[in-house]
């Protein structure tokens, strides 16, 4: 589980976050929706520790993120997977050398155990024989499995995605979610997605928040979403007057999803 | 190393083969029909060279070719997010990234510029010896006489301040680089120009402090 407290961010004079307090929760993905510059992509960089908050505090299992020493921090990063916007894959590397980084940074692990290890996860998700490959040679969606399989290789106990559906076609984005979601619920990950893709947050979301203008205005699951009378929700969730009428429809008839 | 290294010996050679024979010619001009006899041509391409011309100039072009090239790829592993990749990871960029370039710049680089000045004399005979500004033997002659070990230690030590500051400043540029191409093109020039000024400063510094 990873909670803040009263978390706040400013840029100069610019405060991006405002007292943010928010619980995710282990073994669930956690989607943080909100428009362009809501405050997202600042929100999931503070949680990993790629910025420092302004003021407030983040707890990973109640330990203080901010209070670890440079020992203690590199140990609890080798808990963290993260899968980020552009795949972020090593472009002078191969796929194997791609997922094998971390082994090879941070293990003692044999050749052969890491080799069976970068195999299984790419077995797990679904891209076998590309081990040779460098990432410019593969699609997309083939690159962001990769990503996915390399933030997996040390099974983490966190994972972050930021915006894992982005520049795909809406067939390979279902894919990527529903890949997410099962490591998520096998081996019982905290998964914090940042995402502004509906279908994302009909398909996967177990527990959502919804920033607007750097606060949580809005927190609940899918089901929630459809109900809620929150106008700054259903405002960007809806924006999409096609959207709108489906989900009139759908409470027309009575139905949930 | 290979990139560093390798990949500028070509260059290399051509500057320092060009450097010397330029050196030679224009001396061989200013002594013409003076009272200085024309061996000293060989004397002076060998110590301007090896105090001077090998490391400053050398180290110059290698500011460009192999300095852009740092901070461009470092500066691209920034704006692809390669470097937020690996902290998450829990590596230290700054050292994983840095440290091997800094450690193979100042193993090479001094090659480097130890082949320029070899090169450089070679380059002062090609120019003045077919051209019978004087012979073989009075070129030899020059280049054996009056030798100070020291000029070469001086060369050393310029040689490895430079390749510190020409690596350690293009791997800066290129770490803290901002978002967008325009950036990226900035801090590649930024780490030429910079390189450049502080390795023309150190060079009037070790010059003072060492003469």
């Amino acid at each position: 589980m990873i909670r803040t407290e009263n978390l706040y961010k400013s840029f100069g004079d610019q405060t991006v976050l405002h007292g943010i307090t928010a619980e995710f929760k282990a073994g669930k993905m956690n989607l943080v929706i909100g428009r362009s510059g809501s405050g997202k992509t600042v929100l999931l960089k503070l949680l990993v520790g790629l910025l420092e908050p302004t003021e407030g505090r983040i707890f990973y299992d109640d330990t203080d993120f901010g209070s670890l020493s440079k020992k203690e921090l590199r140990k609890l990063r080798m808990q963290i997977g993260m899968l980020f916007q552009g795949s972020a894959l090593f472009d002078s590397m191969t796929v194997e050398e791609n997922i094998r980084f971390p082994m090879d940074m941070f293990t003692n692990m044999t050749e052969k155990e890491k080799l069976y290890r970068v195999n299984d996860c790419l077995t797990r998700v679904s891209l076998t024989g590309v081990n040779k490959n460098y990432p410019s040679e593969l699609s997309g969606g083939m690159q962001k499995r990769v990503g996915i399989a390399r933030a997996i290789v040390l099974n983490p106990k966190y994972l972050f995605c930021d915006e894992p559906n982005s520049g795909l076609d809406p067939k390979t984005a279902l894919t990527i979610d529903e890949l997410i979601q099962d490591i998520t619920e096998e081996n019982k990950i905290t998964t914090i997605v940042n995402t502004h893709d509906m279908s994302s947050v009909m398909e996967t979301g177990d527990h959502i928040f919804l920033l607007y203008q750097g606060r949580i205005t809005w927190e609940g699951n899918r089901n929630d979403v459809l109900h809620s009378t929150n106008e700054t929700l259903q405002d960007f969730i809806f924006a999409s007057p096609f959207l709108r009428k489906l989900r009139d429809t759908a409470i027309l008839n009575g139905k949930s999803i | 190393m290979h990139d560093i290294g390798v990949g500028s010996v070509v260059i290399v050679v051509i500057i320092a083969v060009f450097i010397g024979a330029v050196t030679a010619v224009q001396f061989a001009y200013q002594i013409e029909g003076n009272l200085i006899p024309m061996w000293y041509i060989g004397y002076i391409v060998r110590d301007t060279t090896i105090i001077e011309l090998a490391p400053t100039i050398t180290c110059l072009v290698l500011a460009g070719k192999v300095g852009s090239n740092m901070a461009a790829e470092i500066g691209g592993m920034r704006q692809k997010e390669h470097i937020d990749a690996m902290e998450i990871m829990g590596v230290n960029t700054a050292s994983y990234l840095i440290l091997p370039k800094l450690i193979a710049a100042l193993l090479v680089i001094p090659m480097l510029v130890a082949i320029s000045a070899f090169l450089s004399v070679m380059g002062g005979y090609l120019a003045v010896v077919p051209t019978e500004y004087l012979s073989s033997s009075e070129y030899i002659q020059g280049v054996r006489a009056f030798f100070v070990s020291y000029n070469v230690f001086m060369m050393v030590v310029k040689s490895l301040v430079f390749a510190f500051l020409l690596t350690s400043v293009s791997c800066f540029q290129g770490y803290f680089v901002k978002q967008g191409s325009i950036e990226l093109g900035k801090a590649s020039t930024n780490a030429v120009v910079f390189s450049d000024i502080l390795i023309l400063l150190a060079d009037y510094v070790i010059a003072t402090l060492l003469t």
